[in-house]
């Protein structure tokens, strides 16, 4: 299943549909990776809210791959986390740490339109 | 005693997602709101991926439990990977021998309301948790 | 097959009987069920009518051998009289006497034919035992139901989340908290943030007595599950004991959100959603 990365303007959007695999996600970080560099983006927002679990190993991708992500210069956000979702998340012990968090698309860009402002 | 019983064999990430999946709808079935049902799955989820990183292959059972006053899941998760030759340390937080964040195994314990691990040295492991109904 | 066609020849026969001493049953019935001291909370007239409705559907349950109209009586009567504060044994209860009403008047019918007795009292029994089967579970289904909705009821009302203003949340929590109604409390407050569209949330706990690690734990946690939503979580009203039991589970505070008192904390949860810059940013 792959996951489709939609490009506006200086933000890249990647949507996840459904419930990945650990391929999938695997598959996302290096496409990800790829077209920031490409497109010398500025932000990526990750939208999760098809994601009805979000276990370990999911939340450590998000984290390497916002990490990854700075170290290129541009800022992540991830949005759409369900409630049952974080609820479930931070039992774990996942708190997704360092990484910014948004309640969906619109929230996402307008915190990365607001970066964007003081950055410049 | 039960009247449903599951089994799915893990032996890739995509099995994972299937376990899961499955785990999900039984708990909706029997009941459970559809708050405890996530983090039923995410329990399972991790079982698997415990499976499929440290033992390759292995088999997630899930069955309804029926209580006299009480009903709820259990969730086997069986393999015959290299076990765990210290558990107390495999439960503790973030101790993990692949990198990881070392969350798995104690989170489970969280998620769910009883949890049970047998493991030796050579001989697989297997993790048995139940949640009930509230 | 034959011995089916039997047993249901027999409950035929037994059907008429019953039939035929209606009124004489049903009294001593009624009889025993006040002898017994049952269902206390209603009326004579009240057992009356419906001892009437139970006798007959009870006779009809026999007849056809379907249950499901019985099942449907036996819920719609525990609707009715479980507000009147009925229990379950009391409703197994009358259900078994008036087995054992029927089952006397069998015997007294039939007592100098003791092969017939045998053989209706064979087809009677296990027909009456689901009936009574039938009846018990009907109503501690329903009685489920009336708690659950009532403790659904109690929960929502004792942990309000109230929108102050566009994307500010309030939970003002008070009294005892238990772990359930701590997650009941939590699973409010991030549905709340997600329907509200909530930026920042003030918690307010000057109303809490005490809290258990298991409680503080799951503040904490309630704290963190409302940033993955992306919404912002101020903790007012923490009283010296609450801190201690925080950093006593490895809570740093300075990473916690604190302001002393509720009007602190929604000042700064304006400041945070941008209230006072706005105003100033304003053209006149
Ligand atoms: N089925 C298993 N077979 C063998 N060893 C296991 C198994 N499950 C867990 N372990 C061992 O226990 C350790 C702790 O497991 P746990 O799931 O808690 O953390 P993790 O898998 O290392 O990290 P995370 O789950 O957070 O990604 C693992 O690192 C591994 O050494
Ligand atoms: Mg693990």
């Amino acid at each position: 299943m792959e996951v489709p990365i939609l490009k506006q303007g200086p933000v890249l959007i990647a949507t996840f549909q459904a419930a990945l695999s650990d391929a999938d996600l695997n598959q996302l970080r290096s496409a990800l990776v790829q077209q920031v560099v490409r497109f010398r983006s500025r932000g990526v927002i990750v939208d999760v809210t098809a994601m009805d679990v979000m276990d370990s190993f999911a939340s450590r991708t998000l984290r390497e791959i916002a990490h990854i992500i700075r170290l290129r210069g541009a800022e992540t956000v991830i949005v759409g986390i369900q409630p049952e979702v974080a609820f479930a998340m931070v039992q774990l012990g996942l708190t997704l740490e360092g990484v910014a968090t948004a309640l969906d698309l619109e929230e996402g860009l307008a915190y990365l339109n607001q970066k964007f402002k003081t950055m410049k | 005693m039960s009247r449903v019983e599951i089994r799915v064999t893990i032996s890739s990430d995509q099995d994972i997602v299937l376990a899961r999946q499955k785990g999900r709808s039984l708990a909706l079935e029997l009941g459970f709101s559809s708050g405890d049902a996530t983090l039923i799955a995410t329990a399972i989820s991790e079982l698997a991926r415990n499976i499929v990183s440290y033992a390759g292959s292995g088999q997630i059972a899930l069955k309804d439990l029926q209580g006299s006053s009480r009903v709820g899941i259990s969730v086997t998760a069986s393999d015959n990977g290299p076990g765990i030759p210290n558990i107390n340390q495999a439960l503790r937080d973030g101790f993990s021998t692949s990198g990881s964040l070392g969350l798995g195994l104690p989170g489970v314990r969280r998620l769910m309301d009883e949890f049970e691990i047998d493991s030796k040295p050579g001989q697989g492991t297997k993790v048995v948790v139940k949640k009930w109904r509230p | 097959m034959a011995k089916r066609d039997e047993s249901s020849e027999l409950l035929r026969e037994l059907v008429a009987h019953l039939r035929q001493n209606r009124t004489q049953l049903r009294e001593e019935w009624v009889g025993s069920i006040s002898e017994t001291r049952l269902l206390t909370a209603m009326t004579k007239e009240e057992i009356f009518a419906e001892a009437t409705s139970v006798y007959d559907s009870y006779v009809e349950a026999l007849e056809t051998e379907t249950f499901e109209a019985l099942q449907a009586y036996a819920r719609n009567l525990s609707e009715r009289i479980i507000p009147r504060g009925v229990e379950t044994h009391e409703v197994v209860g009358i259900v078994l006497l008036l087995r054992d009403v029927l089952a006397r008047s069998l015997f007294a019918k039939y007592q100098t034919d003791f092969k017939k007795l045998n053989r209706i009292l064979d087809a009677y029994e296990p027909a009456a035992n689901r009936i009574a089967n039938t009846v018990a579970v009907g109503f501690v289904q329903e009685r489920e139901r009336v708690i659950r909705q009532q403790q659904e009821a109690i929960r929502e009302l004792s942990t309000p989340v109230l929108q102050v203003r566009e994307r500010l949340l309030i939970l003002p929590i008070i009294g005892v908290i238990d772990p359930q109604r701590a997650r009941q409390l939590t699973e409010q407050l991030l549905r709340g943030i997600r329907t509200n569209r909530a930026k920042v949330v003030v918690i307010d706990i000057t109303g809490v007595a005490a809290m258990d690690v298991t409680v503080a734990n799951h503040l904490v946690q309630t704290v963190e599950a409302s940033r993955l939503l992306g919404a912002t979580v101020i903790v007012t009203g923490l009283s010296p004991e609450i801190a201690q039991t925080l950093v006593t589970i490895g809570v740093d505070l300075g990473k916690m959100n604190t302001v002393g008192d509720l009007q602190g904390g929604i000042e700064q949860a304006e400041r945070l959603l941008g209230y006072k810059v706005m105003a100033l940013a304003e053209p006149n």
